[in-house]
């Protein structure tokens, strides 16, 4: 009966992105940059410098630190895409009366919430694979390149997307759907800011301004989980050849993610649904 | 530990056990809405200040009272959409706070939207899913066709007029096959035709053994369908019962000539009088056994009283309710 509610109110949400035109902007906003990222490599391979034509060992490693930059934009339309979508999808529904009559049959409101989490993270998810899977194909076509670890690179965007649409679903309890998706975007570019921050602070030495990242990442874990989707994308020469220089390059991640901040993600995921669920479970509709 | 040890547990067939049974057989039904000494505050203003009401299996009960009584948070209250601050549910036999409880409840509240993006017909899926319940897709049909949506199945919500979209949430509050149906302000939005509608779904409803709170500005359709009444006012339970106990008095107009002293003693002696004119309007007792005005009538005309005319005259809901609501103030100015 109860899982029956969650995968009804799951079909529902994925419905409703699909006949909303959430997705159909999404996929049109995706083309565009698939497209222009195709032609921006596909040039890349008979580009003439000061030193003459880049080899293609060079073209390889300009790629990757590209593909990061590309990767990081798609990532943003998942982040905005999903954040203005948890949002209105649990206060639209309160405010208009929608959920009144919904929440007024036999169902928990957490069983509904956990449907609504799942219809979006299926969704946040299916999209970040799909698109970014388009986008390593487009520069293995072009460039000739393929990330090491493709899978893990997406499975950590694809846990980027639930982080930040559990934060919207919490805030969405709490304050109106448009503030909602507004902050959630908000915290997530300023993580990723403190995560560049913190990076020059490693960089210059500043331990102070270095621990600015890791609390950020601690606090809000979609930097953490996009600089190990990072280090997953990269190629692993680049590092080795840019090394001393480049450290702090906002685009370039030293280490993959370890297990413990893997499992600090899962519980805080777990954490703010639960508060999430807590909140909406106590709210007067 | 052997089964010898187990304590002796009586079989079905035990008579200790079928006593048992019947006994709980013969138990009166649970009401299918009851409630306790309901209690809200929305900050510093009490919406709702202990009110109690219950709601037979099969009767249609009304819920009246002036805008801001708290008959909507009442409802809500009822069906676990607002958080009581004290006071107990109990619907269908369980208690408010289990969700399970609603199993056979339909619902159309005040503010009756339905997600835009799906067809009418896809709503009512929706809800027989979310019920819990299994109805067959015609079934579904006959509902829209009830509610005269039968031709807009396949519409989205979207598209609907208000009016089509209140039709629609009345057939999803009786899509699931309830025992009980909670209709606030069923007919905010629908022209005189549809109130006509509602009130024959009503009917049958009841006549189906379907208990109905009807929460309605309209006192005239209260009076016409509803079993029983509770008057709300300011949050609290300003009058309940029957419509007969509500409307108990009765008056008798009298188009009255030639009223000497001893007709007027007469007709104080028979129940409160106001005159205007020749009209002369005597209240009667509640417990009339049917001979009050014959007897006015044959003691008036023995004392040379002339009289032209008798009309029973019957107190309306809505006169009544305004009196109760007009002394509910004037107690506490």
């Amino acid at each position: 009966m109860s899982a029956r509610t969650v995968l009804t109110v799951a079909g529902l949400t994925l419905r409703e992105a699909s006949r909303r035109r959430v997705l159909w902007a999404l996929a049109a906003l995706t083309a565009a940059l698939l497209g222009l990222s195709a032609w921006g490599f596909s040039r890349l391979a008979g580009v003439e410098t000061d030193f003459g034509t880049l080899t293609s060992g060079q073209a390889r490693l300009v790629a990757s630190q590209l593909l990061n930059l590309v990767m990081f934009g798609m990532s943003l339309i998942a982040a905005l895409g999903t954040a203005f979508l948890a949002g209105p999808t649990l206060s639209g529904e309160v405010e208009s009366g929608i959920s009144l009559t919904m929440l007024a049959r036999p169902v928990r409101r957490s069983t509904v919430l956990l449907g609504k989490w799942l219809g979006l993270v299926v969704f946040g998810s299916g999209f970040v694979v799909l698109a970014g899977l388009a986008q390593c194909l487009v520069v293995q076509l072009t460039v000739g390149y393929w990330p090491p670890d493709v899978v893990g690179a997406l499975a950590l965007l694809a846990g980027q997307t639930t982080v930040l649409l559990t934060l919207g679903l919490l805030l969405s309890t709490v304050v109106s759907p448009m503030a909602s998706g507004v902050v959630a975007v908000g915290l997530f570019g300023a993580t990723w800011i403190a995560g560049v921050v913190g990076g020059i602070g490693q960089a210059l030495g500043n331990d102070g301004v270095a621990r600015v990242g890791t609390v950020s990442r601690i606090l809000l874990p979609t930097d953490g989980l996009w600089r190990g989707a990072m280090h997953s994308l990269q190629d692993p020469s680049a590092l080795a050849q840019f090394g001393v220089e480049l450290e702090g390059f906002p685009f370039l991640s030293e280490a993959s993610l370890t297990a413990a901040y893997l499992a600090w993600t899962v519980v805080w995921v777990a954490m703010v649904w639960g508060l999430a669920a807590l909140a909406f479970s106590r709210r007067d509709l | 530990m052997s089964t010898a040890d187990a304590p002796a547990v009586a079989g079905p067939g035990d008579p200790a056990v079928r006593a048992a049974a019947q006994l709980v057989r013969d138990l009166p039904p649970s009401p299918a809405l009851w409630c306790d000494g309901l209690r809200k505050r929305y900050g510093r203003r009490t919406a709702v200040d202990g009110v109690s009401l219950s709601v037979g299996r099969g009767e249609v009960v009304g819920l009246l009272g002036p805008n801001g009584a708290g008959k909507t948070t009442v409802i809500k209250m009822l069906l676990g959409l607002v958080r009581p601050d004290a006071g107990e549910v109990m619907v269908l036999g369980r208690p408010g706070s289990d969700p399970a409880a609603r199993a056979g409840v339909g619902y159309l509240p005040e503010l009756f939207r339905y997600q835009p993006w799906l067809t009418a017909a896809e709503v009512l899926e929706l809800h027989v899913r979310l019920a819990g319940a299994h109805v067959p897709e015609d079934e579904r049909h006959g509902c829209l066709e009830l509610v005269g949506l039968a031709t807009r199945a396949g519409d989205r919500v979207g598209g609907f007029s208000k009016g089509m979209q209140q039709r629609l949430g009345l057939a999803v509050a009786l899509v699931a096959r309830p025992e009980l149906v909670v209709l606030d302000e069923p007919t905010s939005a629908l022209d005189p035709l549809g109130r006509a509608d509602v009130r024959d779904v009503v009917l049958s409803l009841r006549q189906r053994g379907v208990a109905v709170l009807l929460n309605s500005h309209l006192i005239g359709e209260v009076e016409r369908v509803c079993d029983r009444v509770v008057v709300l006012d300011r949050g609290t339970v300003a009058a309940s019962g029957t419509l007969a106990e509500l409307l108990g008095r009765r008056e008798v107009r009298l188009h009255l000539g030639s009223v000497g002293p001893d007709g007027q003693a007469r007709l104080v002696a028979a129940g409160p009088v106001e005159r205007e004119g020749e009209w002369f309007t005597v209240g009667l007792p509640a417990e009339d056994d049917g001979t009050t005005v014959p007897d006015l009538v044959a003691d008036l005309v023995a004392l040379g009283v002339r009289v032209h005319a008798v009309e029973p005259a019957r107190i309306s809901l809505e006169e009544r309710l305004l009196g109760i609501l007009r002394a509910g103030s004037g107690d506490r100015s």
